[in-house]
């Protein structure tokens, strides 16, 4: 039941600016596909070229293979969940949910029915006569989007759904908003600036930054096989070491430049790498081991310490004078003090290494199981 | 902005080019008109009548005497409005909430009726001037002329400057004044330092409008002006004259009178500018109580004051149901005879002839006033852009130069419009207008868009959405503001008494002319019921917006 939705060369310009500059992807049926990306990167651009509210000034946008640049917004079948919930604020709940119903001339009785059903969907069933004004924030939202998927519009698009809403309400929210949406089956693109978020809701998530797509790939994928420098780095946190490559008998391995002699032996990366070359490892924090000074590793010196529980956060400086992250989970002896020296090991497999730039990835992604 | 789909020329571009064509109509070619009287003879540039009136000093100093009137009356206001607005919003004081609604009415009501009533009471036979000459055996002639004149436009003027500094004072948090005080700042320096700077725009905005008010208003100084004569005198009686009219003259009258608004409209602008500080306060003054001397002249200042302004009021309730002989003389017995009058031999059309061109207006403006906003804030483009200054223009043109001018446009072919009822009505919409249209703007800069468009992604049309959704949201303010602007046009008198004929008198120019003929007991009464429908607009107004303050 779900449409696909095609988009080829996309181009917004505002006057002279060029905000999104021939942009293509596609989002398959009953797919929760996220546009993700810092703010002012375009998503919401985006978001608004493919309901109609902003002019599309090249390329072609296409629902189940139609072309829908030149057909009114209104004659779209697209439902919207806005950022502020646009909830009518003069139309009880039950109003708001119908009022796109009324618009399509739905028989009455089929209104009641479909609205009914639709409130029990998403939960608020019970507030059918109330006024907005008497509504919390995530009940208004739950209106929105019982508004939105009522119309069985062929694609339902959200717009920060959840960024008005307290911390708590929405990690709620975006439970049910996924559960709902399985439910339905309907293809959905959601648009947050907010990586947790879209890491726990989404099928696939496109990574935006300056109007272009950085990485299109699954929630896992992106986290631990970034497409390069911005993306490791927007996504999750990473540290970034300059390393060298070293081509000794056979093996790859990575000399990192501060590690003093440190050396890992890389089993994924792309053939055909220079001796000597300079490459950028990201390296999470989580991919750190931490290991006794004489062991083997980068040597650093802790600078400070947070516990969080289930891990420890530490705060390193290496010999360079850089400072780097490292997570350990929280074993049951105490908190390694500040000042001590430790090495820094790796996690060969976990790591990711860049060309020196940060642009293209050299490690070879392992084909999905 | 315009959505996916949407033709360049749609519905929007029709309605933006029909207001475009009734403004040009009715603000710009009355103004040309204007201008050609006054700068042209024989389709030639003659200056002719701007050397008149500026090498004869018997009408240049009309100019200087409204300028003397006006900056004393509005300094005056200030003086009298700020410390009021002050005291009410930092000292406790009884019945606030009742003065503040005294406060009001008296500025709502035309200032003229001020002049007439502060006549009964302060002129040559005036109810306090008899008691002070039988008292001290002295033979007062009364207050006339300048002194007259000043004292009725500072007491009706200062209400609004107290609107003014209360409601900006209410935006002021209270831990401005705290910061001040841990800061080392004594009671008066916060004053001074804190809250007078925080305040000066709001002032400065309601210093503008006392001031257009003061310089254009012809009733108050033709009342109890006596020798004393104004610029808006002068025109009255250039353009009105008996002796014989002088329409270029006139024309050349309005122009001056156009390009001092302009100018003062544009020197608030600047200074408005340089200091606007946008403030919410989350805790704002909180009212004090005070003790000793503090608490004396505080509640003697307010309480006084109130009374003053309220005065002129209760005179004309008062008098209204005093019998008179011949009209003008009252006897001091208590009767309906006037009231009779008005009703039985009188003219009973300007009653009903009020209610109705002012609701006519009303429509037209909440109407215009809707599709302008609208237009300008939601499909912006250069011919909104044009609509939205020409909109602003009636904002400083005086009522008596707007009526004028639209004689000199109205009165003969192509547009046959002089003596009907249309022209008032469209003179008071249109004087009214951009009062509307700022509020009305304002009320739709609060309406998220996402919320249309949530309605046209719903599959609602742009017009439905329009009509379903944005004017349903903005009903509740527009309505407000309306019951106001209602209340305002009632009082109108300077374009109305150039317009009107016998057929289409409304009250004020009934009252105005039952003034001028001595016929005070009517005036009284017609009066009378002009404050009863304001008081009760008011309290309309106060119950559907549950809300003290109001914004003019």
């Amino acid at each position: 039941m779900g449409a696909t939705i095609t988009i080829e060369n996309a181009v917004k310009r505002y006057g002279k600016d060029t905000i999104i500059d021939g942009l293509s992807l596609d989002v398959k049926p009953g797919e929760f596909f996220t546009l993700l990306g810092p703010s002012g990167c375009g998503k919401t651009t985006l978001l608004r070229m493919i309901i109609g509210f902003n002019s599309i000034e090249g390329g072609v946008f296409k629902i189940d293979d139609k072309v829908i640049n030149d057909i009114p917004t209104n004659k779209r079948n697209i439902g919207m969940v806005f950022q502020n919930y646009a909830v009518f604020p003069h139309m009880s709940v039950y109003e708001n949910v119908a009022f796109g119903l009324k618009n399509r001339k739905v028989p009455k009785k089929e209104i009641e029915e479909r609205v009914d059903k639709i409130l029990k969907i998403v939960k608020i069933d019970h507030l059918k006569d109330r006024m907005p004004a008497k509504l919390s924030g995530g009940q208004q939202q739950r209106v929105a989007l019982a508004r939105a998927i009522v119309i069985e519009p062929a694609v339902l698009l959200m717009d920060e759904p959840l960024s008005n809403l307290d911390a708590k309400l929405r990690v709620e929210m975006r439970n049910a908003i996924k559960k709902i949406q399985q439910q339905i089956g309907i293809t959905t693109v959601y648009v947050t600036h907010d990586q947790e978020e879209a890491l726990a809701v989404s099928d696939r998530i496109a990574v935006m930054n300056g109007g272009v797509i950085q990485q299109i790939d699954t929630p896992a994928r992106v986290y631990q096989r970034p497409a390069n420098r911005f993306v490791a780095n927007f996504i999750g946190l990473s540290n970034f070491l300059p390393a060298n490559i070293s081509t000794d008998g056979g093996k790859t391995k990575l000399r990192f430049q501060c590690g003093e002699g440190y050396e890992v032996e890389m089993g994924n990366l792309k053939p055909g790498l220079a001796d000597s070359e300079e490459v950028l490892v990201a390296v999470r924090p989580e991919e750190f081991e931490m290991r006794a000074k004489n062991e083997e590793g980068i040597p650093a010196k802790i600078t400070s310490s947070v516990f969080l529980g289930t891990a420890t956060h530490y705060f390193l400086e290496l010999n360079n004078g850089e400072e780097v992250e490292a997570i350990q989970n929280s074993d049951i002896w105490e908190i390694i003090p500040a000042g001590t020296d430790v090495k820094l090991g790796v996690k060969a497999k976990k790591i990711n290494v860049f060309t020196k730039d940060g642009s293209t990835p050299l490690v070879v992604r392992e084909e999905l199981l | 902005m315009r959505y996916a789909g949407e033709k360049k020329f749609n519905v929007w571009t029709v309605l933006t080019l029909i207001l475009l064509a009734l403004f040009l109509l009715f603000v710009i070619y009355p103004i040309g008109m204007l201008m050609v009287k006054s700068l042209f003879t024989g389709g030639k540039i003659d200056l002719s009548y701007f050397v008149k009136f500026f090498t004869k000093r018997y009408y240049w100093i009309t100019l200087v005497n409204s300028f003397k009137v006006t900056i004393c009356s509005t300094l005056l206001a200030c003086l009298i409005g700020v410390p009021m607005a002050y005291i009410l919003r930092s000292v406790k004081i009884p019945c606030s909430e009742f003065l503040n609604v005294l406060i009001v009415i008296s500025y709502l009501s035309p200032p003229f009726i001020g002049a007439y009533a502060w006549i009964q009471l302060l002129g040559r036979n005036g109810f306090i001037t008899k008691i002070i000459n039988a008292i001290f055996n002295v033979k007062l002639h009364g207050i006339y002329g300048f002194a007259g004149i000043v004292l009725v436009f500072s007491l009706q003027s200062f209400p609004l400057i107290y609107m003014y500094v209360s409601g900006a004072m209410k935006n002021l948090d209270n831990s401005l004044n705290e910061a001040a005080e841990s800061l080392g700042c004594n009671a008066f320096q916060r004053v001074t330092k804190v809250i007078f700077p925080l305040v000066m725009p709001s002032l400065l905005a309601g210093m503008l409008l006392v001031f257009m008010r003061v310089f254009s208003d012809f009733g108050t100084p033709m009342i109890i002006g006596e020798g004393y004569k104004t610029f808006p005198v002068m025109l009255y009686t250039q353009f009105m004259g008996e002796v014989g009219t002088n329409d270029g003259f006139a024309a050349t009258m309005c122009i001056i009178v156009i390009v001092i608004a302009l100018m003062f409209f544009f020197i608030q602008k600047i200074l408005g500018r340089k200091f606007t500080y946008s403030m919410t306060a989350l805790k704002p003054i909180e009212a004090q109580p005070v003790t000793g001397h503090k608490k004396f002249w505080s509640y003697f200042f307010v309480f006084f004051t109130t009374f003053v302004a309220a005065l002129p009021q209760l005179t004309v309730i008062v008098t209204s149901f005093i019998g008179t002989i011949n009209g003008s003389l009252f006897t001091g017995k208590f009767t309906l005879d006037n009231y009779r009058n008005i009703f039985s031999k009188g003219n009973t059309s300007a009653i009903t002839n009020t209610y109705l061109f002012g609701l006519e207006a009303i429509v037209i403006v909440i109407i215009c006033g809707i599709l302008i906003s609208y237009l300008s804030v939601r499909k912006r483009n250069a011919l909104t852009g044009v609509l939205d200054v020409l909109t602003m223009f009636p904002y400083i043109i005086p009522g008596s130069v707007l009526g004028i001018s639209f004689l000199y446009a109205f009165n003969g072919p192509p547009f046959l419009l002089g003596g009907t009822a249309i022209i008032i009505i469209v003179s008071l919409s249109i004087r009214r207008m951009p009062y509307t249209i700022r509020s009305s703007t304002a009320i739709i800069g609060q309406i998220s868009p996402s919320i249309e468009e949530a309605a046209i992604s719903l599959g609602a049309s742009q017009m439905k959405t329009f009509i379903k959704i944005t004017i349903p949201m903005m009903l509740p303010g527009v309505i407000s503001g309306a019951i106001m602007s209602w209340i305002t046009l009632i009082s109108e008198l300077s374009s109305s008494v150039i317009l009107y004929t016998s057929k289409t008198m409304t009250l004020t120019v009934a009252i105005y002319s039952e003034v001028i003929r001595s016929n005070f007991g009517n005036a009284a009464a017609y009066s009378t019921i002009l404050t009863l429908t304001s008081i009760i607009s008011l309290l309309i107004f106060f119950k559907a917006t549950g809300s003290k303050d109001l914004s003019v």
